[in-house]
């Protein structure tokens, strides 16, 4: 119902504007993506799956359609230079081993996974490579030179839809995510499901509360104009509700991370996107 | 050279003789103002890009002067009547004395 009353909103605002773009439907340089999907079985309050492009203002969403007006694609280019660069005691780069990026097409939506016991995230294989193979130091989790590398990655797999593994050795992952997912913490005493799963669409403050769906992740927010991690988008929510966060790249922060990617089964990658 | 200094131009690649195109342009730059201080307290020197311009067939189609208060990354975007097929240059002039030209053509029909 709130759904309902928000999407009659965004009829109006966009009346009045000159944006060529449908406000439910989601297309980026003339490719079409989903933004709208039934919920699969096991996410099992909700009905249908929203991107969080589709609870953004006209203005903002507009940002997204075009790669010439997303910020974000700035920090990509930064990330083919740094594909190209040349670090570490064996004096390589991404470039040595993968001759073009777009081999990494369909990877973002199968992470995180499961490899030899334990979960691994984008992060993960990125660190893995650099201090493995390349003999570098690794990038810390959330900043400048990972998120854009993490982009553009994920860039290669760009409207394809979500598929994580949850079952098999993903099950206990998953179930521990689940769990984090629906515990109440902080001096506010919430869980992520009272905001994003019985509440989106509703007003918080002067923004529209989202499903916290994770397929546009690393996205540009407008507000510190620059990409933000999912792990660091976790941190920024924990410390809203008070709660002391987790490590980003730790245990738990994975756990959730392949249990929200469950919860957007469907959904089209959007990487880079574009939020508030 | 500033680093990771990187124009981006968008131009149509066709038009009618006489249309109104939109141009839009982007250069990723760090414009650090002059009036910040790093942890010593100590000021960082100015390193903005302080001048754009556009040219069309060495027609100059806009002259920008930029000051410090401009943000990271500056975005312009502006029209332009093509009368015929030509040459865009595009031009930013940083304060450290580099020059970054970016061209574009169009052909008009």
């Amino acid at each position: 119902m709130a759904l309902r009353r928000l999407t009659v909103a965004f009829a109006i605002c966009a009346a009045g504007t000159a944006w060529a773009q449908d406000n439910n439907s989601l297309s980026v340089e003339g490719e079409p993506l989903i933004t709208e999907v039934a919920a699969p079985d096991h996410v099992e309050n909700l009905d249908t799956l929203y991107s969080g492009w589709r609870f953004r203002s006209p203005e903002t969403q507009y940002l997204q359609t075009d790669d010439f007006e997303n910020p974000a694609m700035v920090f990509v280019d930064q990330a083919r230079d740094l594909w190209e660069k040349v670090e570490g005691t064996e004096n390589m780069a991404c470039a040595s081993c993968h001759a073009d990026v777009a081999e990494f097409e369909g990877l973002r939506p199968t992470l995180p996974r499961v490899e030899n016991g334990e979960l691994v995230a984008m992060e993960d294989l990125v660190n893995e490579c650099r201090t493995e193979r390349m003999g570098a130091e690794p990038w810390k989790w959330s900043k400048g030179n990972m998120t854009a590398m993490t982009a553009l990655i994920g860039l290669q797999s760009r409207g394809m839809p979500m598929s994580v593994a949850i079952d098999g050795e993903a099950a206990p992952f998953w179930e521990q995510g689940k769990d984090l997912y629906y515990t109440r913490v902080g001096q506010l005493d919430m869980s992520c499901s009272n905001c994003h799963e019985n509440n989106y669409g509703v007003m918080i403050r002067a923004d529209h509360l989202s499903q916290g769906q994770i397929n546009g992740f690393p996205t540009y927010r407008l507000k510190n104009a620059k990409l933000n991690s999912i792990h660091g988008r976790f941190k920024g929510c924990m410390k809203n509700i008070r709660a002391t966060p987790f490590a980003e790249g730790g245990p738990e922060f994975k756990a959730l991370e392949l249990y929200l990617a469950s919860r957007g089964q469907g959904l089209a990658v959007e990487t880079p996107s574009v939020r508030n | 050279m500033a680093s990771g200094v990187k124009p981006r131009v968008k131009v149509p690649k066709k038009a009618a003789a006489g249309d109104t195109i939109t141009i839009k342009t982007l250069i990723s730059h760090k414009m650090e103002s002059g009036q910040r201080k790093d942890d010593d307290g100590n000021i960082i020197p100015r390193s903005i890009i302080h001048r754009f311009t556009a040219d069309f067939n060495g027609e100059n189609v806009i002259d920008v002067a930029m000051e410090p208060a401009i943000s990271t990354n500056p975005y312009f975007q502006f029209e332009a009547v093509v009368p015929e097929t030509g040459e865009f240059t595009f031009t930013w002039y940083d304060d450290d004395g580099d020059v970054y030209e970016e061209k574009k053509s169009i052909t008009v029909t």
